[in-house]
């Protein structure tokens, strides 16, 4: 998998009103696939919306729906300004 | 030609992810013909339903809201279990038209499990206003399963639905479930197994979907596999399972990257078609952005969670103060004449009296006492939850609740125990982690619950602002009873950090949180199923809980020895060590009484000093203050029985409910020591205290 070369940095820094892309996911846990499954995966954009009253967790929009991260988990969370590539996948159309 | 099935009954399972109005679906189908049931040897509840479509018989399952089928939690093995082994004819996958691209994720691993899938595209009437376009043609082209777009909430579309479910074996002779493929290697992977797969399982399940999941080393699967296959998993296969696994390491694909794969592809692929099929314009969630600003925001979020805390207890407290006289009164009026009934035909004294003064007493007053609030406060709960505002509550929340070793969602279960302990105990459930769970479990009772508002209110009434000027008093009870509230949230706080500090010793867990849009709730049906459900629930617990509680309590205040009764023996016996706690021996009697329900602690107190043998109303407040200042009562005495009230064991539904979710004896009894023996401690501080600077 390519990442792009400019300076990666994690989800946290993204202040309310910006926008990103994701380049990865560092957490190994349980909550890696919870995270991919949300839609945070590589290439899809993120835009940080609010924080709450104390200042964490903080929301973001991804895949059209709104999920609220806790400033420890957004670290593991890797963006950058800019589309990196992907790995390609087959989506094959219909069949068994 | 298959034969004419058209009479039998439709079974269907009903899938989707969480917040997306599938209760909704499921309730606008089967109406009041539901009933809840566990799935063998979990915890899960799962609802099923009947009704009937163009006269066919129909029973549904619903299954938990997931995000997936993939992950390891319960929940998600639960609905991957129903929908693989539960031998459903169809599954229909409930999805918000709004976020069309998260339900397609799940539509596509639900895909690699069965053909036999309709795609139910919920909340149009949302996607209407936000002005979201879905091409529900080429969505269902590029599926290849049917796509029925549904409001529940107003009942479209609902016949179409399950007219494509009954439709769904002449559909999969023209159409084809789309299925995604994984890359080549994988599926090479997959390929090898298949055959031994195949050969064990008898064909029963999806080959190829069982031995991805094999590949990927799910234990779950296996566990679930011989439950409902029975099957073992023979040695052979466990060894092709390694050769296929070694194939994928082999060419750099280890464990870690192959469960990425298999996760990403799906996500990816449900993107790509979201991005062909729904049309989503600029600042289409500008409304929901609008209302976050205000109710998240620094100042305004906390002001208008005070604001809805007060004006919802404002509502519940006032609004259930006459439907409970009438209920009382009413009840009164029964019982006098179910009285005359019994001695019109001869009925000895020693059943009557037990019977009428014991049971009949006791159950009537908790009904009354308990129906009303509850009845508001629930419906109102459910508003706010249907609403999607709830979760904006434990975002707002959820660092203090961090800070203390908990997680936010523990402030929703916390709201919940105002209107019950024992709903706010079962509420837990939405707390992913066991740690954390356990500790709202434990810490639920710290806060006062509908039945314990009335004795509090009584109590500041009456001891502490009585003898204020209206409308001095009413502010000033206001203002102490939140003040209340706020030492047992405080409290909820302080034991929650004790308790992930010793005995539930962890780290926070890792914690998403989805904010739903904002939408608005079906107003009417949701108060009619509310109130029913609760009216339901306190009938139950009279029965169940306070009708044999009154009943013992009527023969320890009647059944004498010596002299006296066992109730007055009780209290002298407890009366030195309650001085100690600046309470006296009656008080303290009245609450071990009143374990099985909260309400009767007052009505046993009169009982105990009017030494009537039977549960007295409190006629009005000055005659009770009177009653209770002839007794040795002073401002300090009212002080601690408040505390009392709002710190001690929680009653025996609550009790009882700890343990069934807890499944253990220790835990609930522990449940009940925590708060008895923090507001024993604290009774203890302001007591002597309290004599230390009296004596000063």
């Amino acid at each position: 998998m390519t990442e792009s070369a400019i300076a990666q940095i994690s989800l946290d820094t993204l202040a309310p009103s910006q926008h990103a892309f994701i380049c990865s996911v560092v957490a190994r846990d349980d909550i890696r696939r919870r995270l991919q499954e949300l839609g945070f995966l590589p290439g899809a954009e993120v835009v940080c919306l609010m924080r709450a009253p104390s200042g964490d967790p903080t929301a973001y929009r991804i895949c059209s729906a709104v999920i609220a991260l806790r400033r420890e988990d957004a670290q593991r969370i890797r963006i950058s300004f800019h589309t990196p590539e992907h790995t390609e996948t087959e989506v094959l159309a219909h069949g068994t | 030609m298959a034969p004419d099935e058209s009479g039998r009954t439709l079974s269907i399972a009903l899938a989707g992810n969480p917040n997306v109005g599938k209760s909704t679906v499921f309730n606008a189908l089967t109406g009041m013909h539901q009933h809840t049931g566990n799935w063998p040897g979990k915890t899960v509840a799962l609802a099923s339903g009947s009704f009937r479509s163009r006269g066919r018989p129909c029973r549904i399952t619903d299954l938990p809201g997931t995000y997936s089928l993939m992950s390891r939690s319960e929940e998600e093995t639960v609905a991957r279990d129903f929908i693989l082994f539960g031998g459903a004819d169809c599954t229909v996958i409930v999805c918000d038209a709004s976020c069309l691209e998260r339900g397609l994720n799940l539509f596509l691993q639900t895909a690699q499990l069965t053909e036999n899938i309709v795609l139910c595209v919920n909340l149009i009437d949302e996607a209407d206003k936000k002005h979201i376009r879905v091409d529900f043609q080429r969505l269902e082209r590029e599926l290849g399963v049917p796509v029925i777009p549904v409001c529940a909430r107003e009942r479209r579309g609902l016949t179409k639905l399950i007219d494509a479910v009954a439709g769904m074996p002449k559909y999969r002779q023209t159409h084809h479930c789309l299925r995604v493929r994984y890359p080549k290697l994988i599926e090479d992977a997959a390929a090898m197994l298949v055959p031994a797969v195949e050969r064990e399982s008898g064909g029963r399940g999806d080959a190829r979907f069982l031995a991805l999941k094999l590949l990927e080393g799910d234990p779950d699967l296996a566990e679930s596999m011989e439950e409902h296959l029975h099957l073992d998993l023979s040695a052979h296969l466990k060894q092709e399972v390694e050769r296929a696994r070694q194939y994928l390491r082999d060419r750099f694909i280890d464990d870690d990257r192959l469960r990425d794969i298999l996760t990403q592809t799906t996500v990816r692929a449900a993107s790509e078609i979201a991005g062909r099929c729904v049309e989503i314009p600029r600042d289409w969630d500008r409304r929901d952005r609008r209302l976050d600003r205000i109710l998240t925001g620094r100042f305004t979020g906390t002001l208008c969670m005070l604001l809805l805390l007060g004006i919802v207890f404002f509502i519940t407290i006032t609004g259930a103060n006459y439907p409970s006289g009438w209920l009382m009164d009413g009840f009164s009026a029964l019982g006098t004449a179910l009285r005359g009934a019994l001695e019109a035909i001869h009925t000895p004294d020693w059943i009557v009296m037990p019977l009428m003064d014991g049971v009949y007493l006791t159950l009537t007053w908790v009904v009354s006492v308990m129906l009303p609030p509850m009845a508001i406060f629930f419906p109102i709960f459910t508003l706010l939850e249907d609403s999607g505002y709830l979760p904006r509550i434990a975002f707002n929340l959820d660092s203090k609740f961090k800070h203390a070793g908990a997680c936010g969602k523990q402030a929703l279960t916390l709201c919940m125990g105002f209107g019950c302990n024992a709903a706010g105990v079962t509420g837990c459930r939405i707390i992913d982690s066991p740690r954390e769970r356990m500790i709202a479990v434990l810490t639920n009772a710290f806060v006062p619950c509908n039945g314990r508002f009335p004795f509090l209110i009584t109590m500041i009434s009456a001891f502490l602002t009585g003898t204020l000027a209206f409308p001095l008093n009413a502010a000033a009870s206001s203002l102490i009873l939140v003040c209340t509230i706020l030492l047992g949230i405080g409290m909820t706080l302080l034991v929650s950090r004790l308790l992930s500090g010793t005995l539930l010793r962890g780290v926070p867990s890792s914690f998403t949180l989805e904010l739903p849009p904002y939408r608005r709730p079906q107003i009417g049906r949701v108060i009619v199923r509310s109130v029913l459900d609760r009216t339901v629930f306190v009938l139950g617990r009279a029965a169940a809980v306070a009708a044999p509680a009154g009943l013992v309590l009527w023969l320890c205040a009647n059944v004498r020895f010596g002299g006296s009764s066992i109730f007055e023996w009780l209290s002298g016996l407890l009366d030195p060590i309650a001085a100690w706690f600046g309470v006296d021996g009656v008080i303290f009697a009245a609450f071990l009484f009143g374990l099985p329900a909260n309400e009767i602690v007052l009505p046993i107190m009169m009982m105990g000093y009017l030494s009537t043998g039977t549960m007295v109303e409190a006629g009005s407040l000055v005659q009770m203050s009177a009653l209770f200042t002839g007794n040795g009562w002073t401002v300090l005495t009212a002080v601690n029985v408040m505390i009392l009230c709002l710190f001690h064991s929680p009653c025996a539904t609550t009790l009882w409910t700890v343990k069934k979710e807890t499944g253990s004896l220790k835990w609930a009894l522990l449940s009940a020591a925590l708060p008895a023996a923090c507001g024993l401690l604290l009774c203890f501080v302001i007591t002597q205290l309290t004599r230390m600077i009296g004596a000063l």
